[in-house]
């Protein structure tokens, strides 16, 4: 597929080889299972073309590790706030270690739902209207009013998810004004803001984005398929529960709207080396983006080692490529 | 073009595989073992509390002075030195050589989760009924839905079970034509309700059961963890025939060995022998020299005596600090032994729906759904005394009764919203594995 990117050139064994990488996963947020998992699975693959990888959390004993010795590269296999809020990748600023992925700017940017989409739409690109608001302006307002006009403005159905977070924890489509309060309600078990979207149907597309060292390309969209209609935690991770379509059913036309359309908002975002970009294809062929993940799932259910292995790629040596390119900006 | 589901089997699966899905609550619980977090979640006993030099020098003459047994394969019902201990063990709480037991009929296990699937496997059909308290061991739900037999809940009070209620159930269930195989029941520091079933009502509850047809299946974990006195006999004690007694050595000793015990009328015995041989040919070997020679050389009651102290202590903990601390509306059992208390939560507040929160500022419980076959239980939690200190238990209840607030406040602005409500589920989608501190 003309727009996949090349396969990676071979990386050399002895480079290769000398590299020493830190995957990082767990972390203390809700997809820690997701991180452990994802993280387990990078491990295998890195180990698989020679690196020198090891597992760690990002808890105490972390920063010790980094002084005592520092590794080439950092693979972030964390989700949720720790790995994609930027905070992380901060640090590892401070410590002069390089990671993989975007910079701790781009990844606060992205993470951050309702501001990663006023970029988006700002830089032209399609994304549902939506409303952001945290809690306390429901218990200041006054929640009836709010949500009343909410209703009014975005119509119906509407999508409420948190404003930070992923795998589909506290998201909800509401089709019916009266179930509004209760998504709001679990939405905000899992975040202080809500995002509150206006739903489009269509089809569930995701496109990762990889930079092997020509620029991002994009990966084949894989098209999602949860059996009972919804992509909730249980459709995501467990395996029979979904069928992903790699790459997507979509005529060579409507493709190429959204794979140029994921490559805009990774640039917009001012992203790097990797990124999964969400999306929904209306019924008239027209995409529009969701969300962009900056640290996307790596487990045997997660959409970006679909993609890769659509493009005719090899998961173990892409990431290969990917420490190699990180360890080179030391 | 065919898509992937990535798992070729999908279409193969038996009916009982259906719902077994990965399940949000069960990842919030993958963050409850992290020291940051305080788990009121767990069911593990505090094994720090076992004379481990003296353990785990016994474990090793085990391996070195008598590999050439305890390494081998042994007899499918269980070997008969441990039968004779257990037989011991059961005398303390009544259940002698008066009421019939003897260590013929004793059959070891793999922990108290094996006797369980075992009956399970001799009495249940599919489409069969099985009461049990609401709530109940949620491990228990697990192996009657594998079993794809439905279970039926009768609900308790401060004193346990309450006969009125299983007369009615077992007879509502008797016009809808359904068959009720047994009762399960844990009368003793019932887990997750901490309640106990009063001596009364044991006797009312087994003449309701043998009016009725219904064998009972008794598992009592807990028995010998009563810190106010003894608990009331067991129904074993009470009973020679319709009882099945079911134990275990994962509270009194040591839940890493898995083993348990089931003392089973004499005519069932051989039965639950083949069955068993069926699934495991034999318990091990090792774990059950384990046990008899702790019990045979090793002050195990004196041990009993050093766990009922730190429960006793740690329940208090967690009672003072609910009672300091929790909202106003929210109530609690007062457990008289074992190892949790349940506690029902504020109108309107969903324990489920809560958890997120709950794991953001660092505490762990078990939504009440758990407990339940048929996800009800939203409005109640599990909370564990037993593994976390009086300190960490404080802060802990300090960080759930803030949570709390907040949900309360949140419900306040949004007003009364109304949950997923009660669904058919996979037992033990809501409540954390076993490794969970």
């Amino acid at each position: 597929m003309s727009d996949s990117p090349a396969a990676p050139p071979p990386v050399t064994g002895s480079a290769v080889d000398e590299l020493h990488v830190l995957v990082l996963a767990g972390g203390l947020s809700y997809e820690r299972d997701v991180s452990l998992r994802s993280g387990r699975r990078v491990l295998d693959a890195l180990r698989a073309v020679g690196v020198q990888a090891e597992l760690r959390d990002a808890d105490v004993a972390l920063l010790p590790a980094l002084t005592a010795d520092a590794p080439d590269a950092v693979v972030i296999a964390l989700h949720g706030a720790t790995g994609e809020d930027g905070s992380l990748r901060g640090v590892l600023d401070l410590w002069d270690v390089p990671y993989v992925g975007c910079d701790a700017r781009s990844s606060r940017l992205a993470w951050d739902k309702p501001s990663a989409k006023a970029v988006l739409r700002e830089a032209g690109i399609p994304t549902p209207d939506w409303v952001a608001l945290p809690h306390d302006r429901f218990s200041e307002l006054g929640a009836v009013a709010v949500l009343d006009r909410i209703v009014d403005r975005l119509g119906l159905p509407l999508m409420v998810k948190p404003a930070q977070g992923g795998s589909g924890l506290g998201a909800a489509v509401v089709r019916e004004a009266a179930s509004l309060p209760a998504a709001m309600v679990g939405c905000f078990a899992y975040d202080q803001t809500a995002l509150v979207e206006r739903y489009v149907p269509g089809m569930d597309v995701a496109v990762s984005v990889l930079d092997l060292g020509k620029g991002p390309q994009a990966l084949p969209p894989v098209e999602i398929v949860p059996r009972n209609g919804v992509y909730d935690y249980a459709a995501r991770y467990t395996a029979g529960r979904t069928t992903w379509h790699a790459p997507a059913r979509l005529d060579a036309a409507t493709t190429a709207r959204v794979t140029e359309v994921a490559l805009a908002a990774h640039t917009a975002l001012g992203l790097r080396d990797v990124s999964r970009v969400d999306l929904i294809v209306d019924a008239g062929g027209d995409p529009h983006v969701l969300e962009v993940n900056v640290s996307p799932g790596m487990t045997e259910t997660s959409l970006l080692p679909l993609a890769i292995q659509a493009a005719g790629l090899d998961f173990g040596r892409v990431l290969g490529t990917l420490v190699t390119r990180a360890a080179a900006r030391r | 073009m065919t898509g992937t589901t990535l798992d070729d089997y999908t279409d193969r699966y038996a009916r009982r595989v259906r719902g077994m899905t990965a399940s949000e609550i069960r990842a919030l619980f993958a963050v409850a073992n992290r020291p940051e977090v305080v788990s009121l979640a767990g069911g593990a006993p505090y094994i720090a509390a076992l004379p481990l030099d003296a353990v785990g020098e016994m474990l090793g003459r085990l391996g070195s002075e008598h590999g050439a047994t305890t390494l081998q394969y042994g007899v499918g019902q269980g070997a008969p030195e441990l039968r004779e201990r257990i037989c011991e063990v059961m005398s303390l709480s009544g259940i002698d050589a008066s009421c019939g037991a003897s260590p013929e009929d004793v059959v070891v296990t793999v922990g108290g989760q094996q006797a369980l699937d075992l009956v399970a496997r001799l009495f249940l059909d599919p489409g069969d009924v099985v009461l049990a308290e609401g709530p109940t061991y949620v491990g228990a739900l697990g192996v009657f839905q594998a079993a794809q037999a439905q279970v039926a809940h009768v609900p308790m009070d401060d004193e346990g079970l309450i006969p009125e209620a299983l007369e009615v159930a077992i007879a509502d269930l008797a016009r809808a034509g359904r068959r009720v195989k047994f009762l399960y029941t844990i009368p003793t520091y019932q887990n997750p309700a901490g309640v106990t079933l009063s001596e009364e009502r044991r006797e009312r509850v087994l003449d309701i059961c043998e009016r009725a047809g219904l064998l009972v299946v008794e598992d009592d974990p807990y028995g010998q963890l009563g810190f106010e006195g003894e608990a009331p006999r067991p129904l074993r004690a009470r009973r020679r025939e319709g009882v099945f007694y079911l134990s275990t050595f994962s509270k009194t000793f040591a839940p890493g060995l898995r083993v348990g015990w089931i003392l089973a009328p004499h005519a069932v015995r051989d039965k639950l022998v083949i069955a068993s041989e069926a699934q495991i040919l034999c318990p091990s070997a090792y774990a059950q020299s384990a046990v008899s020679t702790y019990l045979g050389t090793m002050p195990w009651r004196q041990q009993l005596k050093v766990y009922r102290e730190i429960y006793r202590e740690r329940r208090d903990a967690l009672l003072d600090a609910m009672a300091d601390l929790m909202p106003e509306g929210t109530t609690w059992t007062r457990p008289q032994g074992g190892l949790f208390v349940w506690a029902t939560l504020p109108d309107g507040l969903d324990s489920k729906a809560m958890m997120p929160r709950a794991v953001a500022a660092r505490v762990a419980y078990v939504p009440g759904t758990g407990f339940y076959a048929d996800g009800t239980g939203a409005g109640n939690m599990r909370l564990n005394f037993s593994f976390p200190t009086p300190e960490r238990i404080r802060e802990g209840v300090r960080r759930l009764a803030g949570v709390m607030e907040q949900e309360i406040a949140m419900r306040k602005v949004f007003g009364a919203v109304g949950g997923a409500g009660p669904r058919r589920r996979q037992g033990g989608s809501d409540a954390p594995g076993p490794d969970l501190a």
